[in-house]
């Protein structure tokens, strides 16, 4: 008769291949994303400028930041665009997607049209759209050539308003995405929802916004926090567009952080600005984590 | 046989049955085609325009207007664009970034989606302790800005010895490819029954048995997809290439920007728009080809990425 | 001889106690089935013994081996599983062969073991077909000739036929009790299906709550529930059961019902006005049989059931619902008064307190 007892064999050892196999993922997380964000954030402490070095300065280099006229250029431009593009391709997506969700026929043909900018890069929508708004050859060119002489619409070349000349890019590229995730989400409405509201002789309309939107609540909030943490992010269509200018009219954060970085060889004003962007995201990600996975570890 | 339903049912005449009649050229229907007819043709513009304005001549781009066609097509352009166009004192065209650009993609995309489907087979299927902690950074860290890590990167790169280079390039996009492509092969390999994985267990086959002999043959749609995501991603970056790579090495994008917005020389739009094509080609071409599945694709990746 | 041995096993998903301090001793040859409500763990037990899931405290033997931190391939064991889990992209004969080549057998040896099986199973046609061009049944008689190829000693069945239509299901019952007739190995089989568990098995594990409650052979489980879950769990339609004590001279008594209890083999003897509940199954109510029974009555019918080829009669005895089951051509009419009668002998009385048998 078997008694003897086995011990518990050394936990470390025990599935030891897929330990070996996530060394790639463990690295990425702790070394990169942790390490190299712990980093940035203490040597945005420092007065860095060619290279890195730990001489703490305290906040200085945050108060320079706040009294640089380009970033304060840049923050401006950032809500500006942020704000706007938020309620621009949240209304946009959504209208077209209730659109395409009218069982039309060509419908993929018509989401294959909406969604093909967001396959390309934002150098080339960026490009694109400097040659469609440029003020000699593009729209405004058009326009004139029909008997409007007067008309101008000069984004590119205007401080005030070239923020919104890359608004319209980015709303090129970018809507067709949220178009898709509403449309996801319209689909996962449960058919009997229009019934009911058919039956009860509920306008479309009302029964869109007062039913069917407060249904998808959880898709607009995924989609809002993709947005966002895209927004702050913009880079690449500004560089190709507009190169932050005229002057610096167009700047935005992410520039700043590179042109500090890697051209003014000041270091620690781009941490200090990277830092900055690091916080705006934690704004917007922090509660959403909060709200969408908190809640749900407790009751599980 | 059309009469003797109609016959067979003596109410037809006077109660409405069958389906309900439809007009093809109802308000409702002038309405939703006519909005999205002209809201196809706003997102097709510029798609268009690109196209005439690169097989125009510079004369006819001077006096003509953007949005007509062009009365003499020349290709010269596209030539010139791939072969002659000039970056500061290069003048090779984008064909040498198009190269460039393959020689990233190629290996960042196999890499990449090597390493996160382990993962996320591993997160999904062997769920050690702790395991969800590092996914969790992952998913978190999706959302940090770039910015706030490229120069750490740099430095590990530089300490690598692969700064600059490509093979470094490849590492960063890896990186960056993971959380999205780990949590969609985790969230796919968690749906495939448990029970298939216990089976196989029994059959005495162990982790990497498991991973090449039964979930990979089942998850091709799956890799597909991450691949459609990975090669549009690394083929479209920008920041990535221009603060990794030197320029011999740069990518199209970065090479593309510095040709359309170099301050020398008379600007040549044709030329630029071609160039500005040639590099959206690729993109393109995978998303017309992929159809769905890119869709998927974004769904996917974007629900949380 | 012993073939599986399980001593205090316990498991924990994280706070979650599945599994309390179980023990289980299977002989060698013999079929336990596992029977118990959804979600009491026998899923995990069977995971467990097959070394899917990591034991919190406790140990497994196998033949005399300890096997509780083995791999499961070095177990011998043997699973079947309810979704079939065949491998979806192999044939047949590969999914056969999958454990065989993993253990780097020679490959005539796999082609004599794989021709066994499909011999036995009779899914030799089959060998070349990918699982999705096979029907439910036959995928299920595959994932049998997977565990079978391997010739182990144990074979571990979790739900094999639920996911099966109630014909298919059986025929390869019949089908299942001669593989083991057959083979003489040992099987442990978890199941929601009571025909299946009494007609499978030589010893019934009744579980609830991650416990075993009574280990036994179907017989002993049917006719002397150790306890009121136990007695109330198994069987269809289930036990009637009259809530009232015992009053002295051995008898029980509930709302005007007095029942003889000279007849009743106590387990544990009763004190005198102890609450107890008294069960009797509904096929060991007679009704109108004209015999002179222990107890009997007479009583209105409420509710007439037909089932086929039995015909359930509902009545109220006192004040508690009695169901007797009758064959259908013996059926009475709702209304009629009718007498019905059993012996105390059959019944099961249990302590209202902890539910254990009296
Ligand atoms: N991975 C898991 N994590 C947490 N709890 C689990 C897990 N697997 C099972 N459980 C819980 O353990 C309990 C027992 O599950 P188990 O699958 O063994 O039940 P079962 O008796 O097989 O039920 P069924 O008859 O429905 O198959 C259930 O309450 C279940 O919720
Ligand atoms: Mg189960």
């Amino acid at each position: 008769m078997a008694t003897e007892i086995s011990k518990r064999p050394n936990s470390l050892f025990r599935n030891l291949n897929a330990k070996i196999a996530s060394i790639p993922m463990i690295l990425t997380a702790l070394v990169v994303f942790v390490g190299g964000t712990v980093w940035t954030v203490v040597y945005s402490f420092t007065n860095s400028r060619l290279l890195p070095r730990l001489q703490f300065v305290g906040l200085d280099q945050y108060e320079r930041l706040w009294s640089t006229p380009r970033w304060l250029a840049s923050i401006e431009n950032l809500m500006i665009y942020g704000v706007l593009s938020l309620i621009f391709s949240l209304t946009i997506g959504f209208v077209l997607a209730a659109l395409l969700d009218q069982k039309i026929r060509f419908e993929s043909a018509f989401r294959t049209i909406i969604l093909y900018p967001f396959a390309l890069s934002f150098i080339v929508t960026g490009l694109v759209w400097q040659w469609l708004l440029n003020p000699d050859f593009g729209v405004q060119h058009f326009v004139r050539g029909l008997g409007w002489e007067s008309f101008t619409f000069n984004p590119l070349y205007d401080q005030s308003i070239v923020i919104y000349g890359i608004l319209i890019a980015a709303l090129w590229q970018g809507t067709g995405l949220v178009m898709c995730l509403m449309l996801a989400g319209l689909r996962g409405i449960d058919e009997d929802i229009w019934k009911a509201a058919r039956i009860d002789g509920i306008p479309m309309w009302k029964t869109y916004l007062f039913i069917v939107i407060p249904m998808m609540r959880p898709v607009f909030v995924t989609t809002l926090v993709i947005i966002a943490s895209g927004i702050v992010r913009v880079y690449d269509l500004v560089v190709a567009q507009t190169s932050g200018g005229p002057g610096h009219a167009s700047e935005v954060p992410a520039k700043y952080v590179y042109d500090y970085m890697f051209s003014a060889q000041n270091l620690g004003q781009g941490f200090a600005a990277s830092t900055m962007m690091l916080l705006t995201v934690l704004i917007v990600v922090v509660p959403w984590a909060y709200l969408e996975f908190g809640g749900r570890n407790k009751r599980g | 046989m059309a009469d003797a339903v109609l016959t067979s049912h003596p109410a037809a005449g006077v109660e409405p049955f069958g389906p309900k009649p439809r007009r093809v050229f109802s308000r409702r229907n002038i309405f939703l085609y006519g909005t999205l007819i002209i809201v196809s043709l706003y997102y097709l513009l510029p798609l268009y325009v690109m196209i005439v304005t690169s097989l125009k001549g510079m004369p006819e781009i001077r006096f003509g207007n953007v949005f007509a066609p062009p009365l003499e097509i020349t290709f010269e352009p596209w030539v010139k664009a791939w072969s002659t166009a000039c970056t500061g004192l290069n003048c090779e065209g984008l064909s040498r970034g198009f190269w460039n650009s393959v020689r990233i993609t190629v290996p960042s995309v196999i890499v990449s989606i090597a390493i996160a489907s382990i993962n996320g087979y591993a997160l999904a299927n062997w769920r050690f302790k702790g395991a969800n902690i590092f996914f969790t950074i992952l998913i978190v860290g999706a959302f940090i800005p770039y910015q706030v890590m490229i120069y750490p990167i740099v430095i590990i790169l530089r300490e690598m010895g692969i700064y600059g280079t490509l093979t470094g390039l490849v590492l960063v996009h890896t990186i960056f490819g993971m959380p999205i492509n780990t949590l969609l092969f985790r969230n796919y390999f968690a749906s495939v029954p448990e029970e298939l994985f216990k089976a196989a267990r029994v059959d005495g086959a162990g982790f990497w048995g498991i991973y090449f002999r039964i979930m990979l043959p089942m998850s091709l749609p799956i890799f597909v997809v991450a691949m459609i995501i990975q090669v549009t991603g690394i083929w479209n970056d920008f920041l990535f290439g221009v603060v990794y790579t030197r320029p011999e090495t740069y990518p199209m994008t970065v090479q593309l920007n510095n040709i359309v917005n170099s301050v020398q020389g008379v600007k040549e739009y044709n030329v630029n728009m071609a160039a500005t094509l040639l590099t959206g080609l690729v993109p393109l071409i995978v998303y017309f080809i992929s159809g769905k599945l890119f869709v998927r694709g974004i769904a996917a990746g974007a629900v949380k990425g | 001889m012993t073939s599986v041995l399980v001593k205090d096993l316990s498991l924990n998903f994280g706070a979650v106690e599945v599994l309390k301090k179980l023990n289980l001793d299977v002989q060698q040859g013999e079929f336990v089935v596992l029977l118990g409500p959804s979600g009491c763990g026998k899923s995990t037990l069977l995971n467990c013994i097959a070394g899917l899931l990591d034991v919190s405290t406790g140990q497994i033997f196998i033949n005399g081996k300890n096997v509780t931190w083995e791999e499961p391939k070095d177990r011998g064991i043997g699973m079947v599983f309810q979704s079939y889990a065949l491998y979806p992209q192999m044939t047949v004969e590969g999914n056969l062969s999958f454990g065989l080549k993993n253990a780097r057998l020679p490959k005539d040896e796999i082609a004599k073991r794989i021709a066994r099986a499909a011999e036995i199973l009779q899914i030799e046609p089959l060998l070349q077909r990918k699982p999705a061009a096979l029907s439910g049944g036959q995928r299920q008689r595959v994932a049998i000739g997977r565990a079978l190829v391997r010739d182990v000693d144990v074979f571990l069945f979790d739900e094999p036929l639920s996911n099966l239509d109630a014909k298919l299901r059986a025929e390869l019952r019949v089908e299942i009790k001669r593989l083991h007739q057959q083979l003489a190995n040992t099987m442990i089989y978890v199941t929601h299906d009571q025909i299946e568990a009494m007609t499978l098995a030589d010893r019934i594990a009744v579980m609830r709550g991650g416990l075993i409650q009574q280990f036994d052979s179907p017989q002993a489980i049917y006719n002397k529930p150790v306890n009121r879950f136990v007695a109330g769990f198994i069987g269809s339609p289930g036990m009637n059961f009259l809530e009232g004590s015992i009053a002295a001279g051995s008898t029980f008594s509930a709302d005007g019902v007095d029942i003889p209890l000279a007849r009743y083999e106590f387990a544990r003897q009763p004190a005198a006005g102890q609450a107890v509940g008294f069960g009797i199954r509904p096929e060991h109510v007679a009704l109108n049989s004209g015999a002179d029974w222990p107890f009997s009555a007479r009583v209105k019918v409420d509710v007439v059931e037909p089932m086929g080829s039995d015909t359930l009669v509902w009545t109220k005895l006192g004040s508690h619902n009695l169901a007797v089951r009758v064959p259908t051509e013996r059926m009475p009419a709702s209304g009629d008064m009718v007498d019905i009668g059993f012996d105390p002998m059959r019944a099961s009385i249990f302590d209202s307190g902890d539910g254990g048998r009296l």
